[in-house]
């Protein structure tokens, strides 16, 4: 039996604000098929399938912003390239958003903003990451070798320069994996948080499992309805999800720890992977939308942005951000029907699930009276997680909104939230209500 | 039986004894009477239990493995024999473990030093925490003895000869990290962040469990003791197996202490000859010279100075003048010259916001990159990380106006040593400070109540001398005048805490303490130069009587012209009392540009090319023109030593019968810390105490013949020659 409709959360003199729709492509693992391609292909993909799939006149887009994490430096503001290939008009401005794993989380929040500020009507908002490939770039000696060669006007000048080329201006320089404050990797200190809150190597695989599990079933059930078909040159036509692999405890339990050797408990198996993805939604005001003949899914309510200690609470954000966001919406736990939580490790979100129902970490790290206490685990990522499904940095915030709404349509509920941690020490959640049917 | 045990207690958890230590007596555990009964019974019955495959050694206290062995255990025995019985018993509990038949893991969080690393070391295995806290050092050769306990026997064959030599002889402080690296540890576990308790009692608990995991594996077998060896590791091995190759390194390092010490330190001797019987000749041997040379050195007068030095050292990093009723929060500093830019150094070091005030960008500029060099090159040792390096510099603001001064807790002045420019300073920056705000004077000899003359609130202003460079040295000297509240002293000393400083705090007068002690000595060197001795051999008899810095070098590092100011200021205070040389020689060498180390010249030419420095010849000739003749009954070597000793000594004990110093132990600090008297002296009152007062005087007499009254004894010290019972330091 549905249960009877809360409050709606919409608010005076706001315009209500829609999801529309939400796509993306099949999230594939780093080095697959998409292996051949550059970032902003994706991204085309993902901005395409939108336009088909809501037959959206391009036209009326006022406005694009895209998040990316791990910049191509050929196409830095990638939303306004990836916008033009995919066919958009060239009248639709375009900026690209940063801000690591929730960096499609702030591209949605500002096409919110744009579109209750009554400065825009519809906005795409989506975001991409292509970690087949990444920018190694020659090292900081050879850059400036390299630069003073520019300026040298001589031959003898350029001939002198070139004889100062040692064999170490030669080493290149990887993209940095490690927090630049901290200089720690953050599967490192997902380590470290999973033993300050005592989550064990089995409750992690536990639920890393569970995740699989549940996205092979939800894949299985053709509930991954936001993936739109994309065609790579000269190959197949990609149409799933190429992570998603339940395995057995007993498996999971022979892989060695990945970060803290020999006695960690984060691994290969209870984190999510590298990979390439691009995602992308439509938010529109209400009135417009339903101008236009749409159904929108589902509204998109408040939000926070958070940030704490990116040493020691690097990866707490959903624990910081939820009680605020449910305080200014004037909900409780209770009242959330579905949650989305971006799974960045196992570890991770067991930490976060522990933080939530800890009085003392209430107290002593919040400030807060009391704990706000945990979601309940049969409404919690039913159709797995970025453990399973995979996990291109700046797509999965659309991924989460997206699957919120299909979710809360698909079990009639009312209210979602979505939480999820970044890189940085920072964090974000929002809240989603359904739209009437 | 039990309920005896109050200092160690274990439990068995899957065939592993987890053995806990945790003194509730006290806030770190100390290698105790109680402790070690309480451990020797534990071993037993653990030994005992059939059950038990495997053991961890851990301690519950915050911030603390086992600091070491008790001092007062040493202190309170009257004998060698006594002392190496200690020696003995400890080396018997280690020995069992080592040869324990089951094995034993050490788990280390917090400070691990002295007999605490000599028991981790006795186990088979090590984990340890990388927290800030965790440090692991045998820093017995500080306090003139050794590592008693086994550890000049296990050190060698864990850490290879040059290595543990290194670690012993140094005493230095060795983190979790480079443990590792060293093989000193087998396994570091990082710190945790909050959880769902508090974040050192959960990082405690996870150590016990990575412990217990690492015990369970050795007990199966599936871990191992035995580290890989690297190439180099293995070529060492080799060459160390040469008796000839080890007799050299032997006769290397004790070169190396010999030059370093001047042989005016037994401690790192005994040592190398404990770890020479160990080696050469078999363990029986080794621990039996390790226990006989430690009850020899406890004996000895370095020792017991060098432990008055700790404890004295300890006791001045207190506050003793209560809690300061506000915070000092944020602090401005005037001027950004070596000393000005070194306070705001040490001061945003600790994460206080400072305002760097100068009246030119370029001072301003230059002030900016000490502080931002100090802390670059703690970021390139990998002490701090860039990115600290960074916070810690975004503390600091630098500025050429007032603006933001109604908001400071505490103003330091750091300008040219010139009372009417001090004056001019105190006037503006009161028309700008709030009313609570403290007003401290960085001067080196300045009377502090000439200072706060200008002052529209003299309990508010105080001094703070600063020792150059002030991010190295450790002693703030804090003068008070009659006016100055309690509550702004107790302010400055708690700043100075946080800045990481040993405190004294003295009266005021011209010099205060220790410029005052500085002076006499200073003057009474020139006279010596005058008197045709070098200023290479003058350098030499200083360091050779202990001094870290000879006389000639001391005079270039402070500047000809700061100690021609020092000298002429303090002797119109004092009068003939500071008479000896003439400082129209340090006059004289300013015109020709000879202003010490900075300048390139003063008593030696610097060149940043050759390390030996040369005699300046230009101040040999000024030197020549100042001749004086030596009288030939005082100034054999050990006199001009004495000569220069007992002006220090003296004008110290003044300090101390004038009421300038409250207490003979920051008396000694001061002159160790700030001055580098020698530390094998323990200062100038533990020396009085250790060489006799009379015998000084005695030789203070035939100087004053010779010379006149800046070698008359003061009465306090002639009132401890007449009896020789009566002591500074109990």
């Amino acid at each position: 039996a549905l249960k009877p409709l809360g409050k709606t959360l919409s608010k005076p003199g706001v315009r209500n604000v829609v999801l529309v729709e939400g796509v993306r492509t099949p999230f594939l693992q780093a080095g697959t098929t998409y292996a051949d391609l550059m970032a902003h292909d994706l991204a085309r993909g993902a901005l395409q399938g939108l336009l088909n799939r809501t037959a959206f006149p391009k036209e009326a887009v006022d406005y694009i912003v895209y998040g990316t994490v791990i910049q191509e430096v050929k196409t830095s503001n990638v939303a306004r390239e990836a916008a033009l290939g995919a066919g958009f008009s060239d009248k639709t401005p375009a900026h690209t958003v940063t801000m690591a794993c929730i960096s499609s989380n702030q591209a949605m929040t500002t096409a919110v903003g744009l579109v209750a500020s009554g400065q825009c009507d519809a906005v795409v908002a989506g975001g991409v990451e292509f970690m087949s490939d990444v920018p190694i770039r020659h090292s900081r000696k050879m850059r400036k070798m390299m630069l003073s060669l520019n300026r040298a006007r001589t031959l003898g000048a350029r001939l002198s320069l070139l004889g100062s080329l040692r064999l170490s201006h030669l080493v290149p320089e990887l993209p940095a994996v490690s927090e630049f404050s901290t200089a720690e990797m953050m599967g490192h200190s997902a380590d470290r948080l999973a033993a300050a809150f005592g989550i064990s190597r089995l409750d992690q695989d536990e639920f890393a499992l569970r995740s699989h599990v549940l996205a092979k079933k939800a894949q299985d059930e053709g509930l991954l309805t936001d993936i739109v078909d994309f065609k790579v040159p000269g190959k197949d036509i990609v149409s799933k999800d190429n992570g998603i692999r339940p395995s057995t405890m007993e498996q999971m339990s022979k892989l060695k720890p990945a970060f803290i050797k020999p006695h960690g408990t984060v691994t290969a198996a209870n984190s999510s992977y590298l990979t390439d993805g691009a995602s992308a939604v439509l938010i529109m005001s209400e009135e417009k939308a339903l101008a236009m003949g749409y159904k929108p899914k589902a509204y998109l309510r408040d939000f926070v942005y958070v940030s704490q200690d990116p040493k020691d609470q690097l990866l707490l954000g959903p624990t910081y951000a939820i009680p605020k966001v449910l305080e200014r919406s004037g909900l409780t736990l209770a009242d959330i029907d579905a949650f989305e939580f971006h799974e960045a490790f196992a570890g991770q979100v067991l930490a976060n699930l522990t933080a939530m129902e800890s009085d003392w970490f209430a107290q002593n790290c919040m400030g807060r009276k009391a704990k706000v206490g945990a979601p309940p685990m049969e409404k919690f990522n039913l159709w797995g997680g970025s453990l399973s499904l995979g996990h291109p940095f700046a797509a999965t915030g659309c991924r989460l909104v997206t699957m919120v709404a299909h979710r809360l349509k698909k079990e009639g509920g009312q209210y979602g939230l979505v939480a999820a941690c970044a890189a940085g020490g920072q964090g974000h959640a929002m809240l989603v209500e359904a739209c009437p049917q | 039986r039990c309920v005896s045990r109050t200092h160690v207690n274990y439990e068995v958890k899957d065939n592993v004894a987890v053995i806990r230590i945790n003194d509730p007596t006290s806030k770190v555990n100390t290698l105790t009477r109680q402790l070690q009964d309480d451990m020797m019974e534990v071993l037993n019955e653990v030994w005992g239990n059939s059950a038990v495959k495997s053991a961890v050694i851990i301690s519950t206290k915050p911030g603390c493995f086992i600091a070491g062995a008790n001092i007062d255990m040493i202190k309170v025995c009257k004998s060698a024999e006594e002392v190496s019985k200690l020696s003995k018993e400890g080396q018997m509990m280690f020995e069992k473990i080592e040869k324990s038949p089951i094995p034993f893991v050490a788990a280390v969080n917090g400070t691990c030093m002295g007999g605490g690393l000599e028991f981790a070391i006795a186990c088979h295995y090590r984990v340890a925490t990388k927290s800030k806290k965790t440090v692991m050092a045998l820093p017995e050769v500080m306090l003139g003895l050794l590592p008693g306990a086994g550890g000049t026997q296990r050190m060698p064959k864990m850490l290879g000869l040059p290595t543990a030599f290194d670690v012993m002889l140094t005493g230095r402080s060795i983190r979790a990290d480079k443990a590792k690296k060293m093989g000193l540890v087998h396994h570091v576990i990082d710190p945790l962040g909050p959880g769902v308790k508090d974040p050192e009692e959960r990082l405690i608990e996870y150590l016990e469990e990575v412990a217990v995991g690492v015990a369970k594996g050795l007990a199966k077998k599936t871990v191992t003791v035995e580290k890989k060896k690297g190439l180099m590791q293995k070529v060492q091995d080799a060459v160390l197996g040469i008796p000839l190759v080890r007799n050299q390194v032997y006769k290397t390092v004790t070169q190396k202490v010999m030059k370093q010490t001047k042989g005016l330190y037994p401690a790192p001797l005994s040592i190398i000859e404990a770890v020479q019987a160990g080696v050469e000749k078999g363990p029986a041997e080794g621990y039996h010279v390790e226990a006989v040379n430690f009850g020899k050195l406890a004996m000895t007068p370095e020792s017991r100075a060098l432990i008055g030095l700790y404890q004295g050292q300890v006791a001045c990093k207190k506050n003793n003048f209560g809690k300061p009723e506000r915070e000092v929060k944020s602090l401005a500093v005037l001027g950004a010259g070596l000393m000005g830019a070194g306070i705001a150094q040490v001061t945003v070091d600790k994460g206080v916001a400072t305002i760097l005030k100068d009246t030119t960008t370029e001072g301003l500029a230059r002030g900016h990159d000490q502080v931002y060099k100090g802390l670059n090159d703690k970021a390139k040792k990998k002490s701090i990380t860039t990115f600290e390096r960074d916070m810690t510099l975004s503390f600091l603001k630098g500025q050429l106006d007032y603006s933001g001064f109604e908001k400071v807790d505490m103003v330091i002045e750091a300008v040219f040593e010139d009372l009417s420019i001090k004056h001019k300073v105190l006037k503006e920056v009161e028309a700008v400070i709030p009313p609570h705000c403290i007003f401290a004077s960085n001067t080196s000899a300045l009377p502090i109540r000439e200072i706060a003359a200008a002052s529209k609130r003299p309990e508010k202003v105080i001094g703070m001398h600063y020792f150059s460079p002030v991010d190295k040295m450790q002693l703030l000297e804090i003068i008070t005048t009659d006016k100055t509240s309690k509550d702004t002293t107790a302010s400055a000393v708690a700043v100075g805490l946080k800045q990481g400083k040993v405190i004294i705090v003295v009266g005021d007068g011209p010099g205060f303490y220790t410029t005052r002690c500085l002076a006499p000595t200073l003057v009474e060197g020139i006279r010596i130069l005058q008197e045709g001795v070098g200023p290479k051999k003058l350098d030499s008899l200083t360091t050779g009587f202990g001094f870290p810095v000879g006389v000639s070098t001391l005079i270039d590092e402070v500047g000809v012209d700061v100690a021609a100011h020092v000298a002429e200021d303090l002797g119109k205070a004092f009068g003939s009392r500071f008479g000896g040389g003439n400082v129209d020689v340090l006059k004289t060498m300013i015109q020709k540009g000879f202003k010490g180390r900075k300048s390139g010249k003063g008593c030696y030419v610097y060149s940043a090319k050759k390390k030996d420095k040369q005699v300046n010849s230009g101040t040999e000739e000024i030197l020549k023109a100042f001749k004086l003749t030596a009288p030939p009954a005082v100034s054999g070597d050990e006199d001009v030593q004495y000569r220069l000793v007992s002006r220090f000594v003296n004008e110290a004990a003044l300090c101390l019968q004038e009421g300038i110093l409250a207490d003979p132990v920051q008396g000694d600090i001061g002159a160790v810390f700030g001055l580098g008297f020698p530390p094998c002296l323990g200062g100038p009152f533990r020396f009085l105490d250790s060489f006799g007062a009379d015998k000084l005087v005695q030789k203070m007499k035939r100087y004053e013949d010779a010379y006149g009254n800046q070698f008359t004894p003061c009465q306090l010290l002639l009132d401890y020659a007449k009896d020789p019972s009566k002591k500074f330091h109990k």
